[in-house]
């Protein structure tokens, strides 16, 4: 592979490689676009949030409304990661190690919140729970709080981050085919300690890796759970809500503050799924290999 | 259900009925179910209605500014995003690790936090909006805004649908088009560019389908201007407000029958590079 300045020389053509001026014209055009596309945007967050100086800083972010939007939206991250995590599983357990007619259907059908608008994930929670719905009569008689409270929250996160998991298992769990597993039967293991000492150890980094992503996306989603929120300050607003009520308020400070968390939860993000793809990309699915 | 491939397979490794059968209901409750409920609930309104709503001027000015914002942002991403790929791919220079990693902040940053940032950085006082203003190009707070963010968010579609591809381009093919004089020009035009081009249409149509139901990125930079800048998703958003959940409900199932239509395009696409190609 060419470096920058290597092999041929300024004014020298080679048919295999661009001249050195193409390949610095080249790469400072891509290095200047990231630049000023990628980057800036998350050094402004940076800056715009110390603006008025660390302590203005730490003060946003000790504020009772910011904590417990913290607070949520850790909650719903919890409850609906782990869910996702047992669904994605299950579900390349049985895509991979099966043989069954409509399997590419199914595989279709788990990656149809990802084409999906975030509001019309948060919307389709609505219609079904809302006050004018089929099941209102029922809930109110049970007194059961779903919209505008942490059930309607986690079920309309639970559908963006749907296919996160599965589809990093799938593939993989499709590659590595039954023979691992055929070879444990026989010998003996029952299939449980199949699953947890053969199967699960074969896909762990996959499975870290797509329990990462959907992290991320459970933390950072905003349109899905802006439509079932209600935005009840301190109560019903997530992380992501309470940024665009600040921002709104025109408090950027705190909006910038706020947001600042995040977007250094997503830099570790990005580090976390460099090192996996750098360090075990062999033992992820075929498409994150470098 | 089940025809196992070759014979005694399925009863050799267990579970298959709990696993699939927790799939199904796991995949009904959370997905299927919900979404059927917003088909069944836009049929309920009966044709003349639905057509009423779909063809109001708010509606129709609304869908429309999603679909061709998000077209433009997924056109800037092609040349954008193959020459980074290209750059990734062939070059090494100091920072390329760091600046591959970055690739994939769109994903990972979340939406509200895009659309502050960008913003604040294209509004008129803004960093890049300033310099803007001085040639007179208003960004924030019009369409031009809703493209920025929607190729931000658009990027890492075709870089990273791109890049796999160009990896497997194997060496010997260009070398052998060079040996047969070939210029590298023509190298480029006539073996590279055909080997990535299902992968550029199909980074393409990804970013153009999750452009079309963007929402975070784009609500806070749009200026959300009715029938000028208020894009798809917030109407819905604004319908629900006013309790009009007929118009939410066309709205929304509109936007539906873009994403699926586009969904059948981009696998359409990839069985038919997979058959030219081998596995894809």
């Amino acid at each position: 592979m060419a470096s920058l300045f290597s092999r041929a020389p300024i004014g020298q053509r080679s048919a295999v490689n661009e001249g050195a001026l193409t390949r610095i014209a080249l790469v400072l055009t891509a290095v200047v676009f990231l630049a000023l596309f990628l980057i800036m945007p998350l050094v402004l967050v940076f800056v715009e949030a110390f603006r008025q100086g660390a302590g203005a800083y730490l003060e946003a972010l000790k504020e009772p409304d910011a904590l417990s939007a913290m607070r949520l939206t850790v909650t719903v991250a919890i409850i609906a990661v782990p869910l996702n995590v047992v669904f994605g599983l299950a579900a390349s357990w049985a895509i991979a190690k099966f043989e069954f007619r409509g399997k590419n259907l199914l595989i279709s059908l788990i990656d149809l919140p990802f084409s999906i608008s975030p509001v019309i994930s948060g919307l389709v929670w609505v219609l079904l729970f809302g006050s004018h719905s089929v099941l209102s009569p029922w809930l109110q008689a049970h007194d059961i709080q779903i919209l505008f409270a942490l059930p309607g929250l986690v079920l309309a996160t639970m559908f963006v981050t749907f296919p996160f998991v599965a589809r990093e298992l799938i593939p993989l769990m499709q590659e590595q085919g039954t023979t691992d597993e055929e070879a444990s039967l026989s010998l003996g293991a029952s299939g449980l300690q199949t699953f947890w000492h053969v199967t699960l150890p074969n896909v762990r980094w996959a499975l870290v890796y797509g329990v990462l992503l959907c992290t991320a996306r459970a933390i950072g989603e905003f349109g899905a759970v802006s439509v079932v929120s209600g935005h009840i300050r301190g109560k019903t607003n997530t992380l992501p809500l309470h940024v665009e009520i600040l921002y709104n308020e025109y408090s950027f400070v705190g909006a910038f503050a706020v947001a600042s968390v995040l977007a250094l939860l997503a830099l570790v993000t990005l580090g976390i799924k460099a090192v996996l793809e750098w360090r075990y990309g062999n033992q992820l699915a075929s498409g994150h290999r470098h | 259900m089940a025809s196992a491939g070759s014979r005694g397979k399925r009863r050799v490794i267990p579970g298959f009925g709990i696993s699939l059968g927790f799939t199904i209901v796991y995949l009904g409750l959370i997905v299927l179910i919900p979404l059927a409920g917003l088909v069944l609930r836009s049929a309920g309104l009966g044709w003349s209605e639905l057509y009423r709503i779909a063809t109001d001027l708010r509606t129709v000015n609304a869908i429309w500014l999603s679909v061709w914002t998000a077209f433009i942002a997924a056109t800037i991403n092609v040349p954008f995003g193959v020459l980074v790929a290209w750059v990734m791919v062939r070059y090494r220079f100091p920072g390329r690790r760091i600046l591959d990693a970055a690739v994939d902040l769109p994903f990972a940053l979340p939406t509200a936090v895009a659309g502050i940032a960008l913003t604040a950085l294209y509004a008129p006082n803004g960093w890049v909006g300033a310099y803007l203003e001085e040639w007179g190009i208003k960004a924030a707070y019009t369409p031009l805004g809703i493209v920025i963010a929607l190729t931000f968010i658009g990027l890492p579609f075709v870089v990273r649908t791109v890049q796999p591809l160009m990896e497997d381009i194997d060496k010997e093919v260009e070398e052998a088009a060079a040996t047969l004089g070939a210029g590298r020009f023509q190298t480029v035009r006539r073996v590279i560019l055909p080997a990535i081009l299902p992968a550029v249409i199909t980074g393409f149509a990804l970013a153009f389908a999750r452009a079309i139901g963007e929402y975070g990125s784009v609500v806070f930079i749009a200026g959300n201007i009715p029938y000028v800048s208020e894009i798809a998703p917030l109407l819905i958003i604004i319908r629900l407000e006013e309790y009009n959940y007929a118009g939410a409900t066309t709205v929304a199932t509109l936007m539906l029958l873009i994403s699926f239509t586009l969904l059948i395009v981009i696998n359409a696409i990839q069985a038919m590079t997979r058959r030219r190609y081998g596995s894809g």
